[in-house]
Formats: C-alpha cells, structure tokens, sequence
C-alpha cells in the first residue's frame, strides 16, 4: 500500500541490453518468491487472498488468475508508460486491470463454473488487489515490458505460493483431504482423530501467514522491522 | 424495517468486511499504527462507501443487467452487459473518490489536510469494491444497499480503529524482533476475528 503514496514513477533506468533469460531478469523474477515476498514482505494482496484458501482447489485457480493478471497487467502498463498523463494514471491502470480480470471472471464461468461459484466475488476483487497496483506504480512505470512482465509473474507466483502453503495446511488439518481427495484414512477417525476445525474458520489463514512470517523473519535478518 | 436494522446490524457485526472476509486488509494493516491516522481513514472509508455503492446499484439495475435498458427502447431488453460490471464500478469509485477529493480539498481544507493522503487510497481498498459486488451477488434491493453499505463501512471503521488502540498499546511490550510489526498485526487479527465470530447467529 505505501507504493502508493510516491507520486511519480521512478525514472526509466538507462540500460544495456541484455538477454532475455540473463541474470538480471533472472533475479527479478526469483525475488519475489522469498526475499521480497507480495505478501508477507512488502504486505501488498493479503485482501482477497485469504478467504479463498480453505481448499487447495479454489487457491490453485485463484493463483492462476492473479499470476495472468499481475503479468499482462505489468506488460500493457509498461508498453503505455509513456503516452499515460501521471494525472490520471490510476485510472488508466484500473481499466486496464478491470479488463484483464473480466477476461479471467469469463473464462471461469465458461470452463469451471463450480470453482467460479465458490470464489464468488474474489475474482472481481483481484481488481484491487494491491500486488497489482503496487507492482505497476513501482515497477511497471519506469521499466522495459520484458522486465515488467518478469516482475509480474515473480509476484503472482510469490502470491500464488502463499495461498498455496496456506490452503495446503487448511484443507489437510481442517477437512483431511488434499484437491478434494481424503488424505486421513477412515480408521483414523474411526480411532477417535477429529478435523480441526478452527482451520476452516477465516483466522485460521491469519494464523498460518502470522507464523509463517515468523519463520521466514528470524531466519532472514534483513527482513526484521520491514514493516 | 426490522429486516433492514437486522442487516445493518449483520454487515457490522457478523460478516465484518474485515474479519469475515480479508477485505481492506492492505489499508487496514498499514493504516494502523496510530488511532488518530486510522480515525480518518475509516471516516473516509464509510462516505465513500455510503456514495458510491447505491451509486453502483443503480448504475447496475438501469444500465447492466438483462432487461435494464427497456426503459429507453423496448427493443434493448434483451441486452445483457452484467460482463462490464468490473469495469463501471470500478470507474465509478475511482470517478467518486476524485470528485470527492476534490469537493473537501475546495469547502473542507481542514478535513482535507487531515484526511489528504488517504482519500485516494480509498480507491484500492478493496472493501470498497468488495460491497458493490456483494449488493450485485446478493441482489439487495436499493433501501437494503444503502443500509448495507453504511453498515459494511462502520464495520471497518469499528475493526480498524480497535486494532489501532491495541497496536498503540502494544508499542510497550516486549514482542520478539521477527514477530514485530506485520507478524503481530496478524496474530492480533486473527484473534480480534475469533472475538467477532462469537456475535454470529445474532439477529434482532
């Protein structure tokens, strides 16, 4: 959210060119997948991530959207950087987001209606999400579209494995199974195990990022007092 | 009547646009480190709510769904553009905060130096879109909207200035260096929803 408040784009970055997989661009797109996690470092795209991870399923698809929508979204930006007034930027920025996600809220209620349902309104709401502002103001704005579409897709996939880790645990304590097929075997419950139910509640998902954040922060030292 | 105070009583309480569904949290986690800051916000956040949802509702119910356009020609009835509902509302909001901001930054200066930088951040609160597309899932009609709608908005006001107060007070004690900041924001949401989730069931 705080990418917010800096006014004007960075400015664009003199370059040399470089290969499209060298080590540079290889560094964008890994970075966001730890050091500088979407969610749990630069605290951007908690708001509709984490309703949707009580099963692995619906977080799968949730994640696919949000990796086409970061990318392209980064890419269109970055291809209009210089005709977009700074004035009206923001704007600018949420049709274009508005129409990619349109794109995907079609394609779901075509191909898979039944996860369509279930994620309800949180497809439209990958409209504000903040990765994708965030990304765009920050990244988009003042780079080259390659870069721009690597950073797109480093962070939705950063975003994407969150939600993942998260639905994991969710469905395997809260429901026993994993994608929907039973992982605890029958006799298990018939010996008195019971599903943990406080993991199909919403805090749960809060819990499980609170503590994950824990763990990556007291092993990476840098990332202490972040924000 | 009754129906409507139960739903207002609803979007405050039981489904709490923050700890029923995650929504708003990137204002609400970054916004909440001092009363004062989250105060305006949540101001903000309710009159723009309270603006722009019945705003949506109509622009929904007389431009987007099957049939809405009959009342300029017959023969559009069975014009269906539900698809451009991302688009409007999200143009909507983003149109109304500007004019928004615009209108205090002219008549309120106070307000508007108070509340400044947070009004266009208004327009990324997904809480904001988030209530236009429950009125549109869950086919309210324009007296429940607006009930609704104000209902979702002092909901985040409620949880984003408790969460404040507890932050402020936490300021003295003594949390292990990783966990600080974002890591306790959380813990401290998850169990201020747990708290919330006592009142449901409750209807008047």
């Amino acid at each position: 959210m705080a990418v917010q408040e800096t006014p004007a784009a960075p400015p664009v970055v003199k370059q040399k060119k470089d290969g499209l997989f060298s080590k540079k661009n290889l560094q964008i797109l890994r970075d966001p997948l730890d050091d500088t996690n979407p969610v749990t470092v630069q605290v951007l795209g908690i708001c509709s991530a984490l309703a949707v991870t009580v099963q692995v399923k619906p977080a799968l698809i949730m994640s696919l959207g949000v990796i086409f929508v970061t990318s392209f979204s980064n890419l269109i930006i970055s291809l209009l950087r210089k005709s977009i007034p700074t004035r009206i930027r923001i704007i600018v920025q949420l049709i274009v987001v508005a129409m990619l996600v349109t794109i995907v809220d079609q394609t779901l209620k075509a191909f898979l209606f039944d996860v369509s349902k279930k994620l309800a309104v949180f497809v439209g709401l990958i409209i504000t999400n903040c990765i994708i502002m965030g990304r765009l103001e920050a990244f988009a704005l003042g780079q080259k579209p390659w870069p721009s579409f690597l950073d797109g897709l480093g962070n939705g996939l950063g975003y994407g494995l969150i939600l993942i880790m998260v639905a994991v645990f969710r469905e395997f304590f809260g429901s026993g199974s994993l994608m929907g097929y039973q992982i605890v075997p029958q006799w298990a419950y018939d010996h008195g195990y019971v599903n943990n139910g406080l993991m199909v509640l919403p805090p749960a998902a809060l819990f499980i990022i609170g503590l994950y954040i824990w763990w990556q922060r007291s092993r990476n030292e840098k990332l202490v007092n972040v924000s | 009547m009754e129906s409507l105070v139960n739903l207002f009583v609803r979007a405050v309480f039981v489904e709490n646009v923050v700890f029923a569904y995650f929504l708003g949290m990137c204002s609400f986690l970054a916004v909440s480190k001092k009363i004062k800051t989250a105060f305006g916000l949540g101001l903000a956040v309710i009159f723009v709510m309270v603006l722009t949802t019945p705003l949506n509702y109509l622009i929904l119910n007389y431009m987007l769904e099957e049939g809405a356009l009959s009342w300029i020609s017959p023969s559009l009835a069975s014009v269906d553009l539900t698809f451009l509902a991302f688009i409007l509302f999200i143009s909507t909001i983003a149109g109304a905060v500007q004019l928004v901001e615009m209108v205090i930054e002219k008549f309120l200066p106070a307000l508007y130096s108070s509340l400044g930088i947070f009004l266009p951040l208004i327009t990324v609160n997904c809480s904001i879109l988030g209530t236009s597309l429950f009125m549109q899932e869950r086919e309210y009609g324009l007296a429940e909207t607006a009930v609704f709608s104000l209902g979702a908005g002092v909901g985040f006001f409620l949880a984003i200035v408790l969460l404040a107060g507890i932050r402020e007070r936490l300021r003295y004690s003594n949390v292990p260096a990783p966990l600080q900041g974002l890591g306790m924001a959380m813990f401290i949401t998850a169990l201020m929803g747990l708290a919330f989730l006592s009142f449901s069931g409750i209807k008047i």
